[in-house]
């Protein structure tokens, strides 16, 4: 469903203002797809989903955001635009920024927040930066890399006989071509590598905070959520035998940790 | 940046897809000898039913097994995932059958293995699925080929068996320019030689029971996508794009950015059509891939030795590799085919039909079978066996005339297949003047 500019997957059903609702955001050069197996999980489950893509990125109108705030906005924007009052935030790698943001400054319309794959700071290397730039699949094949931590990964979002890798490079590529006008690589690595609230935001936070952290990250390794752990008022941190594409490397331990935090 | 997290193509070979095996600590992928899998709970049957989680529930629809053999063909390929067929053919139809339905037009290359002419021609068509035939090399035919029907480009990326190369970047450029994917039969290159999505390829099937299997024990077919092609912005693909009544009125392409394809391909086609793999013969043909590379190897320097033998003999008229630079295809597979252009050609002998007879019944090293892509040197006629319901017409088109042998290059070593090849020469050369 398109809520004003916004694309949002729900999972199979349709939107029912009647139940809760979770809305997960995706990480740089992903869509909503990511999330597959645990939204479409949820929306049968009790709750109204809504995976959506960012703006400006694939199926989403727009400006692609050029700072985790102004990213944060954009999900108040959609809680307004589709009449909730309150929403569980799930988001991944600079989608758990965004849904961190969103917490400290708009505490009343987050009822539980799990962030995927996180750290603070998330700082981009400048040379990571600089190609996503001037050789944009190059770099596409070195966060790829670092994102996906085995060769032989369970059944993932297409069933089994998925070949994660590839199927993270091609989206990656898709979603990178969806913007002609503005690099939203650049632009996401530049947004994330920026955010300098990230402890402070933490401070902010009223409700329950999950961390899913993957024991193999090199995006995002555990160690560097610590300081966002520590500070949590209500946190309860899992760990999980994956690299940082954790949505699809433990498509099962990422749901299970979801569905113990939000009673699903 | 090698190493295990961006392994090379001999690492992927033996990797991909598998780990030792955490509840016996079995290093070789376990043979899953089972129709179905045991569900944790209710809760979790139904969601695997409903793809809200990813598991095994039937052996049809997947395999632990045979989900190895999956991930490590499209590892190999540079794919996003695949799904393994009861063989090639199938592989072909459960392509075709997951893109369009009856009205529908394919383009295809002229030069390919009989047996996919055959679908194309003759059966497709019954089911109201149209193939116009191409010449590979004829780029302006390929164009003005495409209709406002058409779903589906098609070729192999060396014809069998004159090994046409297909130009795969200018052939998928003017499939992209029309909205329409290509689909590329790899059977003879493997993805060793040649990976056609990196050229531009959208989906990519082998015969597995060739190269991949390399013993010539197994039937099967992988079909792999690439994941590049956008189904929603051709929009000629409703079978994607819009709501499925047959699995909840699923949109395979908002489920899927990358995966709409092999979703359906999967949920749809396997399901009902049912061509799949047996996970034995997942675990057979997992056994030669591992050895992939190596085979590969000794395959291509075996065939540049025999080509060479070959093209100077007297009694040979024609030698149809394109490692001779009187190839048609000579230059494009210099470009797209560096490694090599594979090890299954043909020739001519100078002469008659009977010649040609006594040429094949002479070989002691070469086995007069009908497959390609074995450990073991292969010998066939094509026009009385695998292409023997062509027309003569249809023949000429791919390339193929009366005399024409076919060899399969084994691993045999190579002074036993020139002695064998010369020594059945001779003896065709005896028919002949027998027949004086």
């Amino acid at each position: 469903m398109k809520i004003g500019q916004i694309y949002a997957y729900t999972g199979g059903k349709a939107f029912d203002l009647a139940k809760p609702t979770v809305v997960f955001i995706h990480g740089v050069l992903n869509d909503h797809s990511v999330w597959i197996l645990q939204s479409r999980y949820l929306a049968h489950h009790g709750w109204n989903v809504l995976a959506i893509d960012l703006p400006g990125h694939c199926r989403s109108g727009g400006e692609p955001p050029g700072s985790v705030e102004e990213a944060s906005q954009a999900i108040v924007g959609l809680l307004d635009a589709a009449g909730v009052q309150q929403a569980a935030l799930v988001g991944h790698s600079f989608g758990s920024l965004i849904a961190l943001e969103t917490a400290a400054w708009a505490p009343e319309r987050v009822s539980h927040l799990a962030l995927v794959g996180t750290a603070f700071p998330m700082r981009v290397s400048p040379a990571l930066l600089e190609s996503s730039v001037s050789a944009p699949m190059k770099a596409i094949d070195m966060v790829n890399t670092f994102s996906h931590s085995m060769l032989a990964p369970p059944p993932s979002a297409l069933g089994p006989g998925t070949w994660l890798y590839g199927g993270s490079r091609a989206l990656m590529r898709r979603v990178l071509a969806s913007n002609p006008k503005v690099n939203v690589f650049h632009t996401g690595f530049k947004a994330c590598d920026s955010y300098a609230g990230g402890e402070a935001a933490m401070d902010k936070v009223q409700c329950p905070t999950l961390f899913v952290l993957g024991s193999a990250d090199q995006m995002t390794p555990p160690k560097a959520a610590q300081s966002l752990v520590a500070r949590a008022h209500n946190a309860k941190a899992v760990q999980l035998p994956a690299g940082h594409s954790l949505m699809t490397e433990a498509p099962d331990g990422v749901l299970h940790a979801l569905k113990d935090f939000l009673g699903a | 940046m090698p190493g295990y997290s961006d392994p090379g193509f001999d690492t992927l070979a033996l990797h991909a897809g598998a780990a030792p095996d955490p509840s016996t600590g079995a290093r070789a992928v376990p043979l899953h000898l089972s129709t179905s899998f045991v569900f944790e709970s209710s809760d979790q049957a139904a969601a695997l039913f409903n793809l809200e989680r990813a598991g095994h529930v039937y052996s049809r629809i997947s395999n632990p097994t045979t989900a190895v053999l999956e991930q490590r063909v499209a590892a190999l390929e540079g794919g996003i995932g695949a799904i393994a067929t009861a063989s090639g053919q199938a592989a072909l139809h459960l392509a075709v059958a997951t893109l369009m339905g009856a009205g529908a037009h394919i383009v295809a290359s002229t030069a390919l293995y009989g047996g996919s002419q055959n679908l194309l021609h003759y059966t497709l068509r019954r089911f109201g699925i149209e193939t116009t035939f191409v010449k590979p090399g004829d780029i302006d035919g390929w164009r003005a080929a495409i209709r406002p029907n058409t779903r589906l480009l098609f070729g192999e990326t060396v014809g069998n068996p004159g090994l046409d190369v297909l130009d795969i970047p200018t052939v998928s450029q003017i499939a992209h320019e029309a909205g329409v994917p290509l689909l590329v039969d790899s059977t003879l290159t493997s993805p060793w030689l040649i990976k056609p999505f990196d050229h531009g390829a959208d989906l990519v099937y082998h015969s597995a029971t060739k190269f991949l299997s390399g013993h010539g024990t197994v039937i099967g077919g992988v079909l792999v996508d690439g994941g590049s092609f956008d189904w929603e912005k051709s929009g000629r693909f409703p079978e994607l794009t819009a709501g499925y009544e047959g699995f909840h009125d699923m949109v395979f392409s908002e489920e899927s950015t990358v995966g709409a394809f092999l979703l359906r391909a999967r949920r749809e086609g396997l399901r009902d059509f049912g061509a799949c793999l047996s996970p034995h013969s997942a675990w057979l043909i997992l056994q030669g891939i591992e050895t992939l590379p190596l085979r590969m190897a000794r395959h291509m320097d075996n065939t540049v030795k025999v080509v060479e033998f070959l093209a100077s003999h007297p009694l040979v008229s024609r030698v149809g590799h394109p490692l001779l630079e009187s190839h048609p295809s000579h230059a494009l597979a210099q470009q797209l085919l560096p490694r090599g252009a594979g090890s299954v050609f043909s020739f001519d002998i100078v002469g008659s039909r009977a010649q040609g007879k006594a040429f094949i019944e002479a070989l002691k090293v070469f086995s007069h079978l009908a497959n390609v892509g074995d450990a073991k040197s292969l010998v066939i006629h094509p026009a009385s066996t695998t292409h023997f319901r062509m027309s003569d017409e249809a023949l000429a088109q791919a390339g193929i005339g009366p005399g024409t042998i076919r060899l399969s290059i084994g691993l045999e070593d190579p002074a036993d297949l020139i002695d064998d090849l010369k020594k059945a020469l001779k003896s065709a050369e005896k028919a002949a003047e027998k027949a004086a």
